[in-house]
């Protein structure tokens, strides 16, 4: 499906990690989308995509190339946000092994690979009330939400973690829905907020 | 549907284990897979921005002075590294040492090079890479050895260059011909994909799939001579969509330095502003070598085709 001159645009943050399959995965549900490399790439967004990767390695960059405070603008200025990965990493309110910076703009606690290394990656059932039954998320080296504060709200989970988590209007996952086929369920709620602001501020 | 649906049907894989195999490799798109020998290196590595790192215990450079018959590394100098970095750590085998394979795989190291740079323990196969949990990378000169290694199960591919000799050429070299082998098949109607299936040595299905497509169904890195910020981009700008560098960190005047301005760099291939800023005063390159300077049995891209 190609998206529409006229349809939102949405930021995919393309330091390092997984920006193209974010990109073809918001452009088959309809959306526009534009590579965030500088500050000036951050305007007349109607979303924001943090994507998977390598946390460190975005740390580094968001640092040097001067991103650190005009991302962290973007990302509280109530534009709808999609995070996963080491993308919800950066937005946790706290990060344990080892311990990093990050924006803190979600009250959790994430455990960087807190699965085990590449040989425990793998696509396992989510369990949440937000998703169609059956719904699958694949976890690679993935983050373990350990505790979820207050104004938070767990939309999926895989066995015990909570997996899908939403606030206001930032939402992440642990798993890599822009990695499946078609259109994932979750990127399906992101595009559905994604219209809804852009049909609020008018798009262009 | 224009999500990920990366090979076609290959007999033993699941699709479950191509995304987690692939979806892997696509993280560490964008970044820079540094060659490290041990827990400091690996640290400097991490700390520049490196996205991965590659553990073994003499990089191609010395590998090329020592002479003699190179293999895996030490499982405790493996382990060192992984327990010192947070970042994926990957670790080379022999072409066709399926049970250097095993071994790295038991020792959950994230993603196996089954690497020419390493003396081939099997001159007639690769590795069986489809009964592996663990992605592999290996290295290719065309399309017809990059789809070979797809079909024998490697989640990644990259151009094999000429490792350890500080000298872009044969990457660009690499990279430039499988990107021209891609094109190729462009609009190539049913009867010549079928003949170019039997002359490549692979399924129909592949060379469909990349006509249609117009690029490889696994990420397509670099690597093989990379030793300036300025290389790295040159690569990306070919098509590259990551960046491994061997000698070129740690064989340098500077490497903490050299290492982050390559990460910059890889990000920013296509901004000529941002390579000028990084390139200035990094100190000395490794010093290289003319590959025409080279007896034919030093080079290394001969192996495993």
């Amino acid at each position: 499906m190609a998206s529409e001159p006229s349809a939102p645009l949405v930021g995919v943050l393309a330091l390092q990690g997984d920006f193209a399959d974010h990109e073809r995965a918001l452009q088959a549900a309809g959306l526009r989308t534009v590579q965030v490399r500088t500050a000036g790439q951050l305007r007349g967004l109607h979303g924001l995509v943090l994507p998977g990767g390598e946390s460190t390695t975005m740390l580094k960059l968001l640092d040097v190339d001067g991103l650190w405070g005009p991302l962290g603008d973007a990302l509280r200025s109530g534009l709808p946000v999609f995070a996963t990965c080491a993308g919800m990493i950066l937005l946790a309110d706290k990060v344990e092994n080892p311990s990093q910076r990050s924006y803190g703009l979600l009250p959790i606690t994430v455990v960087r690979n807190g699965y085990g290394r590449q040989f425990h990656s793998g696509t396992f059932v989510l369990h949440g009330d937000a998703l169609p039954p059956g719904t699958t998320g694949t976890f690679i080296r993935a983050p373990r939400v350990a505790a979820v504060g207050e104004g938070c709200e767990v939309l999926a989970w895989r066995d015990g973690d909570p997996a899908l988590v939403q606030k206001g209007a930032i939402l992440a996952a642990g798993f890599h829905p822009e990695l499946q086929h078609g259109v994932h369920p979750v990127v399906a709620r992101f595009a559905g907020m994604v219209r809804e602001y852009a049909g609020a501020v008018g798009v262009g | 549907m224009s999500t990920l649906h990366p090979i076609p049907h290959v007999p033993g894989f699941t699709a479950e284990e191509l995304v987690s195999k692939i979806g892997f490799c696509e993280q560490l798109k964008g970044g820079v897979i540094m060659d490290v020998i041990d827990p400091t290196q690996a640290r400097i590595a991490e700390d520049a921005g490196a996205c991965a790192v590659m553990a073994l215990e003499r990089v191609p450079a010395d590998i090329r002075k020592h002479g003699g018959v190179a293999r895996s590394s030490d499982p405790d100098m493996i382990e060192g590294i992984q327990k010192a970095v947070s970042i994926p750590v990957m670790a080379k085998v022999r072409i066709g040492h399926f049970v250097e394979a095993q071994m790295l795989e038991s020792m959950e190291v994230d993603c196996i090079d089954e690497s020419e740079v390493l003396t081939p323990a099997d001159e007639e196969f690769q590795i069986d890479k489809r009964g592996f949990r663990t992605p592999f990378v290996c290295g290719c000169r065309d399309l017809g050895e990059a789809l070979r290694r797809i079909h024998e199960g490697a989640a990644m591919i990259r151009t094999k260059g000429e490792a350890g000799t500080g000298n872009v050429v044969e990457a660009v070299r690499h990279m430039r011909t499988l990107m021209t082998g891609i094109r190729s098949l462009q609009g190539m109607e049913r009867t010549l994909l079928e003949r170019k299936a039997v002359e490549l040595r692979v399924p129909y299905e592949l060379v469909a799939w990349v006509a249609e497509h117009q690029k490889l169904p696994v990420p397509n890195f670099s690597a093989g001579g990379v030793a300036t910020p300025a290389d790295a981009a040159l690569m990306m700008q070919l098509g590259a969509e990551a960046v491994f560098v061997g000698s070129g960190i740690f064989k340098s005047g500077d490497p903490i330095k050299r290492a982050k301005a390559i990460v910059r760099a890889t990000t920013h291939f296509n901004n000529p502003k941002v390579l000028v800023e990084v390139s200035r005063g990094l100190g000395e390159a490794m010093v290289g070598i003319d590959i025409h300077q080279m007896a034919p049995q030093e080079r290394l891209a001969g192996r495993g085709v």
